[in-house]
């Protein structure tokens, strides 16, 4: 109980972010023509939110199930990585079933604080995504029915809370780590070229967050191959 | 509606199974060097990636947001947690939104 009230407390900003976010989403679902419960149908059940973007605009056209398929896929890679980063910080606790049904959590943002432990036990992950997992229902849920009446200038800032948190979980460490100051800011470079060069913008950004992101840990794990030890005392 | 499910199955569906897999099929503990560098750096990467340069445009306006993350960025470097830095990033763009009504 004590690692679930934990992770819950970890979880909390993540929630916070997420209902933001998903607000939008809800707010453009419905503009697509979806109705609320289809909105909060696919964030239940999908909790991503450039994947749940791109899919509701493939949905608006009939019959469209492979390029739907195909462009998951592509969007979706960084979790397979995120997942096998994952398997490797996880308590021996975290197997068998408890894996099937909690790697349903596994998003960006979620992964990136369960990363910051050491030994995740099953009950602290389960905090760790109930937050963000209401704040994304909820958001949809809110986005789809009041998105309109919410001042926008209230909306508009809330919008910032999610980068907010990215911030606080990569610059501690940033700080202390020449090898990730590095790693972060040749991705930083590269995301910016692929942003905003012409052609290469044209690239969704469900890939190019892949591209960049495998990219610069690739050079970074071949200029600064860490010591065992070392990341166990992260 | 036949459609909408047959889609939110794919949706759903593909999203699970690619974090699920790779979740339950790597059991053992990877011991490369470069391997397991490589997934120390993937989270660093994959926030940057996605807040540089995408976060300057969160609020709908390039000063706000900026003005946000310049002071979440002061507090996060001062140690601050996730909560703290997510909410006075937000009320330093409010602030800078509301101010840039008045003008």
């Amino acid at each position: 109980m004590k690692q679930y009230l934990r992770g819950l407390r970890l979880g909390f900003p993540i929630g916070l972010g997420y209902l933001s976010v998903s607000f939008t989403f809800g707010i453009m679902a419905v503009s697509l023509g979806f109705s609320w419960y289809q909105a909060v149908l696919i964030s239940m059940l999908t909790l991503t939110s450039a994947g749940q973007l791109a899919g509701i605009q493939v949905m608006v056209n009939p019959g469209q199930y492979i390029a739907m398929l195909i462009s998951q896929l592509t969007i979706n890679m960084r979790y397979s990585f995120m997942s096998v980063s994952l398997s490797q910080k996880v308590s021996p606790k975290f197997k068998g079933i408890k894996r099937w049904l909690l790697g349903f959590f596994i998003t960006d943002e979620i992964f990136a604080v369960a990363s910051q432990e050491n030994d995740v036990e099953p009950k602290l992950f389960l905090g760790l995504s109930t937050a963000p997992w209401i704040g994304w229902t909820l958001g949809t849920l809110l986005g789809s029915l009041i998105g309109n009446i919410l001042p926008e200038i209230v909306m508009c800032s809330l919008c910032i809370a999610i980068y907010g948190m990215f911030l606080a979980i990569v610059i501690p460490p940033a700080k202390k780590s020449k090898p990730i100051l590095i790693v972060i800011a040749i991705t930083a470079v590269l995301n910016c070229i692929l942003y905003y060069v012409p052609y290469l913008r044209d690239i969704p950004s469900g890939i190019s967050i892949s591209i960049c992101a495998i990219t610069a840990s690739l050079i970074g794990a071949f200029l600064f191959p860490i010591e065992s030890e070392e990341i166990e005392n992260e | 509606m036949n459609d909408f499910l047959i889609y939110l199955l794919i949706l759903s569906g593909s999203t699970y199974l690619i974090r699920v897999i790779p979740f339950v099929a790597v059991k053992e503990s990877i011991t490369n060097r470069y391997i397991k560098s490589f997934l120390y750096y993937i989270p660093y990467s994959v926030l940057v990636a996605m807040t540089i340069p995408s976060a300057i445009y969160a609020t709908g306006n390039v000063i706000s947001s900026v003005a946000g993350l310049i002071v979440g960025g002061i507090f996060a470097y001062r140690g601050k947690g996730l909560t703290v830095v997510a909410i006075i990033s937000c009320v330093s763009a409010f602030l800078v939104e509301c101010i840039m009504l008045l003008f």
